[in-house]
């Protein structure tokens, strides 16, 4: 395996243009020759179908919810950055490039995020012309708002539903094509296998979640847009469905996958509250804008906060971080909060710190953070029962985003040709750490903007047949996953797969969590193959495969877990630094920041699967041309 | 926090499938009043598959009341007995020791039950396929800010679009109607500049695809209104239908 970035030559900032010219272009006649399948509706896919759609190429798309306005990026609160400088405070795409790329701790592709910050600008402007009803100003002009790692304000967001309302805009622009007849939509439908031929991407394995049937679909090229697997967590901040099959069948199928142990903690979530619970809610991040965090400055303290005397708090962001306080960066803060509770600080000896509003509420009046924060505030009453207006909130932090995913070159093509992978799906675009806002606007600018060319560039120089479904090696795959779905059925042992999933979880949480060692880390590994064992031993998957089986499904999705956490551990332990969301307990300064090491592993470790527990790494060195490798500091 | 526990006697529609009869069957579950009303059928779940019983078959996503995934009728209200939450936010703590829980799909001739509590919503799509969009392509956008919008506009087109599609509406309506969101989404582009090249196209062709389906008329009885979890309001559908009888003196009929 070869890993070529086919990075551009040239200055940074004409790459993508060059590279746009030096693309071969498929006629309009021949656009409709081409069948393209896109797996995932959410931001990416549902932006790839309308625009792929548009051009011409006849597209199908696939999702497991029964409508593609469900799709996991529906939940997004925030908002989404663009480089527009409507706010004059020095923003520019090289500020939002070089954020972007100091946020990832310099491990992600140069290249790559200077692309995503040009396009950014168009992102907001594609989604104002389909009705999206972002936020504005008196004078009619668009709203902006600060997210962390940030000292401008250039994210725009739409109340705390940005990508909901994201979401309908390419649904809506999806839909317009649906109804000419260039794309055709398969809801329900949950792809279980990727369909190589010849070393060749040619079509994919759904299976009907209504009937049980597998299908069989072929086409041209085949683009994977399917979110993130922070839910091998179990408990994590991502919808309930949101799993990793999709890109683990295609890495098994021959796609490495890069950097998987890069997870982001999110830290402004509602803790854990009780044992049977499903799931951890994002507080959205804006919140820190005004909230502000604290601790009490003694251990142990069980008193109601409002009790705590100001002089008895510790602001540790702001104390530590003075310049961008509680707009640190996410695994910055994270940390940070873990630091403190686990010198025995948390509120009331919980796991959790508070997010104080007591002094916004004061200088600006309840109205003003009604109306910036209001849903937000809604929210965790409902789910806490207690009102944030009047007590500061309880947050700690929680797996929230995968930065790893499948490796992708700077065509986002995978090592397996035909093969193309979107959004959080693939590794790109964030490095170590993805800053706030900026997911939004990589599936989108990966959708809108650079698939279209890409996928054309691709068919023009390839021209890659279509391979038919009745084709044998087509029955092939579809025998073996039959006979996967056969044996998850007939193991018929003694345990829920839930329960399975949540011991992973626990593993994962602990060992490979936010922070890591050498020991916990081979102490996850063997234990993590032990529970593998187990599962395969003792599950129980109650039903059949011919009809409506969410045990099914859910089991098929937690076998996939057990053999990617332990990928995550093999690659957060063979990682000997720390950087960004990777903290390694050995390497750190002597204040307790993450210590990188450039001199050996600025690189993207991209693994290829060899077989269950085994895999050979391929590195790909990054190289940076324009910015200067430097510590991150937020002091 | 409260730790005592609350006893319940569930009573949970049960259906294999499309084609067969369904019956309501009666659990009892004991369960923390922190708990989710999804997390308690998780548990039930959970308990159900340890005696090697079919799980109940229910839909949910993100559990944070946005996605419009999760929706079932509780003692008789789609998404429950508390106002303007989605059912994912209920909590057990609304809840007393020793109440008789009723739990039932959403009913509406357009929304056939697929097993158990999982109905077939997806007529609200081909409602939004037949013109619930703009037609622009990608990457013929003008400049965001060349399109100002008052601040009042913007929010109340925010507050249309707020409709997360879950179907509640429907199922608390009596003739079954898709009126209110089908109102939202008119509205949501009917409010804003870029939304009125297509405004009385779309009214017409979005009005016609749900006659189509099989929804019924709105006869103005407010329970869509007060069942949806996001407070959509029904001046939206005073709103469509002026948008709707302008069209008809506008435009030719659609075809
Ligand atoms: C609570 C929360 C809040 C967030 N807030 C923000 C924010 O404010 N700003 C920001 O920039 N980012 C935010 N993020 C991150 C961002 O939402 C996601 O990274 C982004 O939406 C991912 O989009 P996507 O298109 O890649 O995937 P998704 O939206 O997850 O879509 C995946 C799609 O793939 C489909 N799919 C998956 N697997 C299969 C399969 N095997 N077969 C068929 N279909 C499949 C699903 O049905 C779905 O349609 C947030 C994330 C969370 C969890
Ligand atoms: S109008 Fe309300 S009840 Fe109806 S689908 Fe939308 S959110 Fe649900």
């Amino acid at each position: 395996m070869t890993l070529d970035s086919k990075v551009p030559a040239g200055p940074l900032k004409d790459k993508w243009e060059n590279h746009k010219f030096n693309m071969k272009l498929v006629s309009p006649a021949n656009k409709r020759k081409y069948d393209i399948i896109i797996v995932g509706t959410g931001l990416a896919g549902a932006s790839a179908a309308a625009s792929l759609g548009e051009l011409g190429y006849n597209v199908k798309v696939f999702t497991y919810h029964d409508s593609a306005r469900r799709a996991h990026s529906i939940a997004a609160q925030g908002g989404i950055n663009a480089a527009k400088n409507y706010q004059n405070d020095g923003d520019s795409v090289y500020r939002l490039f070089y954020d972007t790329i100091k946020g990832g701790d310099f491990r992600s592709r140069e290249a790559n995020v200077y692309r995503l910050a040009e396009v950014s600008g168009n992102i907001i402007d594609q989604c104002v012309a389909q009705g999206v009803p972002f936020a504005r100003e008196y004078g009619g002009m668009l709203d902006n708002r600060s997210f962390g790692g940030a000292l401008v304000s250039r994210t725009f967001y739409a109340k705390g539903q940005t990508g909901q309302q994201l979401l309908l805009g390419a649904y809506s622009a999806m839909n317009r094509q649906i109804k000419l007849g260039k794309v055709k939509l398969y809801a329900r439908r949950e792809m279980v296998d990727l369909v190589v031929i010849d070393g060749i991407a040619r079509g994919i394995i759904v299976r009907n979640l209504v009937t049980g049937e597998f299908e069989k679909y072929s086409a041209h090229a085949v683009i994977l847009a399917t979110g993130g697997y922070s839910n091998v967590f179990f408990l994590s901040t991502n919808a309930m469905n949101c799993n990793a099959t999709a890109i683990w069948r295609a890495h098994k199928r021959g796609a490495a996958f890069a950097n998987p142990c890069f997870t982001q903690i999110h830290p402004t979530c509602i803790p854990l509250h009780g044992e049977v619970q499903s799931k951890l809610t994002l507080m959205s991040e804006s919140l820190r804008n005004d909230g502000r965090i604290w601790v009490s400055k003694i251990k142990g303290d069980m008193r109601h906060p409002n009790d705590i005397p100001e002089e008895e708090r510790d602001y540790f962001l702001e104390r530590k971080y003075p310049t961008y306080g509680n707009l640190s960066p996410r695994d910055i803060s994270s940390r940070a909060a873990k630091e403190v509770v686990d010198e025995g600080r948390g509120a009331q000896g919980q796991e959790a710190v508070y997010l104080d509003f007591r002094d916004a509420i004061n200088r600006l009046g309840r109205k003003v953070i009604e109306e910036r924060y209001g849903n937000l505030f809604e929210m965790y009453k409902t789910i806490t029962g207690e009102d944030p207006y009047e007590v500061p909130m309880k947050i700690y932090p929680a797996p929230h985003y995968t930065m790893g995913g499948l490796w992708v070159d700077y065509n986002l093509m995978s090592t397996i040709p035909g093969l193309f992978v979107a959004g959080e799906a693939n590794f790109s675009d964030h490095g170590a750490n993805r800053l706030g806002a900026s997911a939004l606007m990589q599936g989108l600018a990966d959708g809108y903007f650079i698939l279209p060319y890409t996928i054309g560039n691709y068919l023009a120089t390839e021209k890659p047949s279509l391979i038919n479904i009745d084709h044998p090696e087509f029955d092939k795959f579809k025998k073996e996953i039959e006979d996967f779905t056969h044996k998850l059925l007939s193991v018929k042992g003694k345990r829920t797969v839930d329960s399975i999933h949540k011991q992973l979880g626990r593993i994962m949480w602990n060992k490979v969590g936010m922070a890591r060692s050498e020991q916990g880390l081979k102490e996850a590994i063997n234990e993590i193959r032990e529970l593998r064992e187990e599962f395969w031993k003792n599950v129980n998957v109650v039903g059949s495969a011919n009809d409506l089986n969410q045990c099914l499904e859910r089991a098929g999705r937690v076998a996939d877990y057990l053999e990617l956490g332990e990928l995550m551990a093999i690659d957060a332990l063979h990682r000997n630094e720390s950087c960004g969301a990777h903290f390694r307990v050995e390497y750190q300064t002597e204040e307790g920041e993450a210590l990188r090491n450039d001199e050996e592993y600025a690189y993207v470790a991209a693994w290829e699967f060899k077989e269950i527990g085994k895999w050979e790494l391929h590195k790909e060195p990054l190289v940076f041309e324009t910015v200067q490798l430097a510590t991150r500091s937020y002091k | 926090m409260n730790n005592k526990k609350l006893n319940l006697t569930l009573k949970i529609w049960r259906q294999p499938g499309p084609n067969s009869a369904g019956s309501f069957v009666e659990y009892k579950v004991s369960v923390s009043p922190d708990a989710s009303f999804l997390e308690m059928l998780d548990e039930l779940n959970n308990e159900l598959e340890s005696k090697n019983l079919e799980p109940i078959a229910f839909e949910s996503d993100c559990r944070e009341g946005i996605c419009g995934t999760c929706g079932i009728v509780i003692n008789g209200h789609p998404h429950g007995p508390i106002p303007r939450i989605a059912t994912c936010q209920l909590h057990m703590r609304n809840f007393k020791d020793g109440d008789t829980i009723w739990v039932e799909p959403f009913r509406a001739r357009a929304f056939p039950v697929i097993k158990d509590l999982i109905v077939d919503r997806s007529a609200l799509d081909r409602i939004m396929e037949a013109g619930g969009f703009i037609s622009v392509n990608t990457g013929s956008a003008p400049d965001g800010n060349a399109i100002p919008i008052p601040k009042d506009i913007a929010s109340e087109a925010m507050d249309a679009a707020t409709c997360i599609g879950c179907g509640a509406c429907v199922a608390a309506c009596k003739n079954a109607s898709a009126m209110l969101f089908v109102s939202a989404k008119i509205s949501h582009l009917a409010l804003l500049p870029q939304g009125q090249p297509e405004r009385y196209i779309r009214v017409q062709t979005m009005v016609k695809k749900m006659d189509e389906l099989g929804f019924g008329a709105c006869s103005n009885t407010y329970a869509c209104e007060a069942e949806c979890p996001k407070g959509i309001s029904i001046l939206n559908i005073a709103r469509m239908n002026r948008d709707y009888l302008v069209a008809k003196l506008k435009t030719e009929e659609v075809e």
